[in-house]
């Protein structure tokens, strides 16, 4: 296959555009996509500090690659979810991106604070996994947005995370969830940081041919406890759609984003930290509360570029 | 009693058989007798054009590209549970 621009040799065939990039102007053709996503739903404007979520892998280092080598300067947050071997190697990886952006990273240690890993703590407030590291990450993340002034919290999900988990909010009509998926959840002054998804139109397909192209160390290794992620049976038949119809996925959220509409949000705040709430205390400050932990003891480590 | 003679090739197998082309995924090596195109090669793995890239001689290659068995392919899966 020839590349459509220059003719060269391609590196990748894109079906859903009916096209077939060479190296260089696949890297072009990708960056492009990201930045007018961003400029196109006014995503981070003039004047706004963001930092991405980082967590090791190839979405979200390779976004935050793209970002600063493209004028759109961001710092990163990352949850050390201690997690053995896992977390240490997406560290590693981590830092080594934050090294070659020359950007610093926040980083929260969950076995520090919590003094225990997300398994174990999961386990100890009958949540299944994915939905305590969900509640930790949530609140960690904005937590820094707040207290080190950054008004834009940028993450990794790509197209195929977005069209996994709006198929489930539809499969079982999870109404409740099914507007909160949409590619910038608004900020509430003082707290709450906006929440923005500049990949929600990029492939995980596309996304790992960026990394590996552009040589980005990220880790290859699936999160343990997301092996049996039913997000995961979703892209799979997903995929096959696309695969008989190429498109369809990126249709889906096209259309999801021509629909979407304000959902309902809590109305509270919490009276310890400030994070929305639908009680009186979010959900984090009433399980610090039970393992007698001090709200004010969460504290970041800062590594340095 | 007589010795059978010693016939010194006996224990050497034939030269005439196929090299097979090595394919790596998920860290295993799978071999395959006959060189093929990138897709032939997904469908024999029963592998999806959407979840995996292949990589020939440390460069992504498209589904056209026509494997041969001196080739070093790596299967890269792409899904991630997120």
């Amino acid at each position: 296959m020839k590349c459509r621009v220059c003719g060269e040799t391609a590196s990748i065939s894109l079906k859903a555009y009916n096209t077939a990039l060479c190296t260089e102007d696949f890297i072009a053709f990708l960056e492009k996509r990201v930045f007018d996503t961003i400029q196109k739903y006014h995503l981070i404007e003039k004047g706004d500090i963001p930092v991405v979520a980082v967590s090791g892998g190839k979405d979200s280092l390779s976004l935050w690659y793209m970002m600063n080598k493209s004028g759109y300067g961001a710092d990163g947050i990352y949850i050390d979810l201690g997690i053995d071997n896992y977390s240490d190697i997406s560290f590693k990886k981590v830092k080594l991106m934050a090294d070659t952006v020359g950007r610093k990273v926040y980083t929260f240690h969950v076995r520090d604070v919590l003094k225990r890993g997300i398994d174990e703590f999961a386990k100890s407030i009958r949540r299944p996994p994915c939905s305590a590291c969900g509640m930790i990450k949530r609140y960690v993340m904005n937590r820094v947005c707040m207290d080190r002034g950054y008004n834009v919290l940028v993450t990794g999900h790509n197209l195929d995370d977005e069209a996994s988990a709006l198929l489930g909010n539809l499969l079982y009509w999870k109404e409740e969830y099914l507007w909160k998926k949409n590619i910038e959840l608004k900020g509430r002054e003082g707290h709450l940081s906006k929440k923005v998804k500049p990949l929600f139109l990029c492939s995980e397909r596309e996304m790992a041919a960026y990394a590996i192209l552009c040589k980005i160390d990220y880790i290859y290794e699936e999160c343990p406890f997301s092996v049996d992620a039913k997000s995961l049976v979703y892209k799979s038949i997903l995929n096959k759609l696309e695969e008989s119809s190429p498109g369809t996925k990126i249709q889906f959220m096209k259309g999801y984003l021509k629909m979407v509409k304000e959902g309902e949000r809590e109305t509270n705040y919490c009276i310890n930290c400030g994070y929305p709430s639908y009680g009186e205390k979010c959900n984090m400050c009433r399980i610090l509360e039970r393992f007698g932990i001090n709200n004010s003891i969460i504290q970041f480590e800062e590594y340095n570029a | 009693m007589l010795k059978t003679p010693f016939l010194p090739f006996d224990n050497i197998p034939p030269l005439c058989y196929l090299i097979p082309m090595k394919v790596e995924l998920d860290s295993k090596v799978h071999e395959f007798q006959k060189p093929m195109t990138v897709s032939k090669l997904l469908e024999q793995l029963s592998l999806s054009r959407e979840t995996h890239l292949v990589i020939v001689n440390d460069r992504l290659v498209t589904e056209d590209y026509r494997l041969g068995i001196e080739d070093e392919v790596k299967l890269i899966r792409v899904v991630s549970g997120g």
